[in-house]
C-alpha cells in the first residue's frame, strides 16, 4: 500500500493554482451563506412569513426578484432567511461529532491493543447501521427538535471521524518523537495530539459537508424544524406539490442548498489536496 | 480466504444483535403512550388499557424486546398499527419495489462511474479529467432530493421527457416501468456517480504510469489494448470496494427520493411508519434494511478479495 500510495499521490497531484482557485471558492460560498444566516434580517427585502393572497405564485421579476409561493411569500426573503436553521444545526452536530470521534480514535489508536480492539469493532457495529435510517428513526421518535438532530447527526459522524484519527494516530505513534516522549515518561497523546491536526480539519470540513446534508435531508423528509418557518429543505419538500406551475419555488431553495453543500466540497477537496502534497 | 468467510459470516448475527437492540431502543424513545397513540385522543381510559395487556406492553422491557426479537426471527412480525395488515407482506412487497430501483440504479452507475473513471485516469491532468473530478466532486455533495427536483423541473415540467411520478401504471409494461424510473434512478447515479469515478481514476492514474503499462507500450501495443489487458483489470479491486461503498449510499438515498418521485418502497414505509408510530412495521423496515445493508457490506468485502489474485491466493494477508 505504501508505495502504491507514494506513486499515487505524485501522479494524482495537480497545478496548485487550481486549488487555490476551488479553496478560494469555496471559502467564497461558505462565507457568504454564513453571512447571510446571520444578517438575514437585513439583506431579506420582505418578511419571509408575510402572507399576500393578492400576489400568489408571481412569476419570478419586478418587486419579488424570485417570485411568490402559495400564500404569497417572497421567494428571495425565504431562501435567505433559509440559511440560518441549516447553519444552526450543522456546526454543532459537526463540532460534537469531531470532539468525540478525535477522543475515541485518539485514545484508541495510542493505547492499542485489546481496548483499541474492542472500541474499533463497538465503531464497526455502530457505522454499519445506515445512519440516515438511524436518523430517521430517532427523529421521527424522539420528536423534532434541534438538540435531537445535532446529536443523531452527531452520533452518525463520531465513527467516522474516530476511525481516521485512528488511523493516522498509529502512522504518529511509530515516529521518533512519540517514542522520545514515551522514554522521557510524557504524555504520548499530547505529543501526537498536534501533528494529527491537519486529519481533524479534513475531516471536520468533510463532516461539515456532510452536516448540511443531513440537516436539510431530515427537514426535506419533515423531520426538522416546525413547519411554517423558512427552512430550505422544508421549503422544497412543501412547494414540490406545485412544481408545475411554479417550478421557482423549489428551485430556489434546492440551489441554495446546492451551492452551499458544494462550496464546502471544493473547500473539503483542496484541503485534502494540500494535506496529501505536503 | 475460506477463514477470513468464516470470520466475517461470524459477525454478522453479532451485528444483528446491536442492530435490533438499537431499533427497539429508538422505539422505546416514544413519548407518551403507544395504546394511546394507536386509539387516538377519544378513547377511554379502559380501552387504552386493555390495549396496552393485549400488546404487553406493561411488561419489563427485556421481555418485550426478547418476543420481538423472537417474532422477528420466527418470520411473526405483527399487524400493521394504522394499516391493519400483516407487516410481513408489506415490508416484503415495499422491499421488492425498493430493490427494483436501486437495481435500476446500479446496473447504470457501475459501468457509467467505472468508465468515466478510467477515461480520467488515462487522460488524468487534462481537461476531461477535470471536468469528471470536479462534476462527480459537486453531484455528490448534492443532497439527492435536490439533484431529484432539479431534474424534475428541466426533464418532466418543461421539456416533458418523463412523467413526474415513479409509480408506472398497474399493469405496464417493463419498459414504461423502466420509462417511470429514469429519473429517481438518475438522481441516485448522479450521487454516487463521482466517488466511485475518482476511485477507480486514481488506481488507473498510477497504472497508466507504472513500468509495466510502459514496458507493454514499449512493446508496440497501442494505447487502447494496454488500458484493455493491463489497466482495467487492475481498476476492478478499487472500483469493487468504492462501489460497495456507494451501494450503502444509494439504499439511503432511497427515503428522500421515494419520498420526492412518490414511489411506494421500503424508504417511503420505513418514514411513513416512523411518523405515523407504527411500531411493527417501523422495527420490522428497519431491520430488512439493516440487513440488507449487512449483506452489502459483506459482499463488498468478499468481492473485493476475490478480485484480487494477490488476496485471493493468499500472497498477501486479508
Amino acid at each position: 500500500m505504501s508505495a502504491a500510495g507514494v506513486t499515487a499521490t505524485r501522479v494524482v497531484t495537480r497545478p496548485r493554482r487550481r486549488f487555490r482557485v476551488a479553496l478560494g471558492a469555496g471559502v467564497a460560498l461558505i462565507a457568504a451563506w454564513t453571512v447571510v444566516a446571520v444578517c438575514w434580517p437585513v439583506l431579506a427585502p420582505f418578511d419571509p412569513e408575510a402572507q399576500d393572497p393578492l400576489s400568489r405564485f408571481l412569476a419570478p421579476g419586478g418587486a419579488h426578484l424570485l417570485g411568490t409561493d402559495q400564500f404569497g411569500r417572497d421567494v428571495l426573503s425565504r431562501m435567505l432567511a433559509g440559511a440560518r436553521p441549516v447553519l444552526q444545526v450543522a456546526p454543532f452536530a459537526t463540532a460534537l461529532g469531531v470532539l468525540l470521534g478525535t477522543a475515541i480514535g485518539l485514545v484508541a489508536g495510542t493505547l492499542g491493543g485489546i481496548i483499541d480492539e474492542i472500541v474499533m469493532r463497538v465503531l464497526d457495529a455502530v457505522a454499519i447501521f445506515p445512519a440516515i435510517i438511524a436518523t430517521v428513526l430517532f427523529v421521527a421518535l424522539a420528536g423534532r427538535s434541534v438538540t435531537v438532530m445535532v446529536l443523531v447527526i452527531a452520533g452518525a459522524f463520531t465513527p467516522i471521524v474516530a476511525r481516521s484519527v485512528r488511523a493516522a494516530t498509529l502512522v504518529e505513534r511509530e515516529k521518533a518523537y512519540v517514542e522520545a516522549a514515551r522514554l522521557r515518561g510524557g504524555s504520548t497523546i499530547r505529543e501526537i495530539l498536534p501533528n494529527i491536526g491537519p486529519t481533524v480539519l479534513v475531516e471536520a470540513t468533510s463532516r461539515f459537508g456532510d452536516a448540511i446534508f443531513a440537516a436539510a435531508t431530515l427537514s426535506f423528509l419533515g423531520l426538522g424544524q416546525p413547519p411554517g418557518s423558512p427552512d430550505w429543505g422544508a421549503s422544497v419538500s412543501d412547494n414540490r406539490l406545485w412544481l408545475t406551475n411554479a417550478p421557482w419555488t423549489v428551485l430556489a431553495p434546492a440551489l441554495a442548498i446546492a451551492s452551499l453543500v458544494i462550496g464546502i466540497a471544493l473547500t473539503a477537496d483542496s484541503l485534502r489536496g494540500r494535506r496529501e502534497r505536503s | 480466504m475460506r477463514g477470513f468467510l468464516l470470520r466475517r459470516a461470524a459477525t454478522v448475527p453479532l451485528t444483528l444483535l446491536g442492530v435490533s437492540l438499537l431499533v427497539f431502543a429508538a422505539t422505546e424513545l416514544v413519548p407518551g403512550d403507544v395504546a394511546r397513540i394507536i386509539l387516538g385522543r377519544e378513547a377511554s381510559q379502559a380501552s387504552v388499557q386493555a390495549l396496552r395487556d393485549e400488546l404487553g406492553l406493561d411488561r419489563p422491557w427485556f421481555q418485550r424486546y426478547a418476543d420481538w426479537l423472537g417474532g422477528f426471527l420466527t418470520g411473526d412480525w405483527g399487524t400493521s398499527y394504522t394499516l391493519g395488515v400483516p407487516v410481513q407482506d408489506l415490508v416484503v412487497s415495499r422491499l421488492g419495489q425498493s430493490l427494483l430501483l436501486a437495481g435500476v440504479a446500479f446496473t447504470v452507475l457501475a459501468p457509467v462511474a467505472v468508465g468515466l473513471g478510467l477515461w480520467a485516469g488515462v487522460r488524468h491532468d487534462r481537461a476531461a479529467d477535470r471536468v469528471i473530478s470536479v462534476g462527480g466532486l459537486a453531484f455528490g455533495a448534492v443532497p439527492e432530493f435536490v439533484t431529484g427536483v432539479v431534474l424534475l423541473v428541466v426533464f418532466a415540467v418543461n421539456l416533458r421527457w418523463f412523467p413526474s411520478g415513479a409509480q408506472a401504471p398497474e399493469g405496464s409494461g417493463p419498459l414504461t416501468v423502466l420509462w417511470h424510473l429514469a429519473l429517481p434512478a438518475l438522481s441516485l447515479v448522479l450521487l454516487c456517480t463521482g466517488y466511485v469515478a475518482r476511485h477507480v481514476r486514481a488506481g488507473t492514474a498510477v497504472s497508466v504510469e507504472s513500468a509495466y503499462a510502459r514496458a507493454a507500450e514499449l512493446r508496440g501495443l497501442t494505447r487502447g489494448q494496454v488500458v484493455r489487458r493491463h489497466v482495467l483489470r487492475n481498476s476492478t479491486v478499487p472500483a469493487a470496494s468504492a462501489l460497495g461503498v456507494q451501494l450503502q449510499f444509494l439504499l439511503g438515498g432511497l427515503v428522500s427520493v421515494e419520498l420526492l418521485f412518490g414511489y411506494p418502497g421500503i424508504g417511503a414505509l420505513l418514514l411513513q411508519s416512523a411518523v405515523d408510530k407504527d411500531l411493527p412495521v417501523l422495527q420490522s423496515a428497519a431491520m430488512v434494511l439493516g440487513l440488507l445493508y449487512m449483506v452489502i457490506v459483506l459482499g463488498a468485502d468478499v468481492a473485493y478479495r476475490l478480485l484480487d489474485p494477490r488476496v485471493r491466493l493468499g500472497a498477501v494477508a486479508s
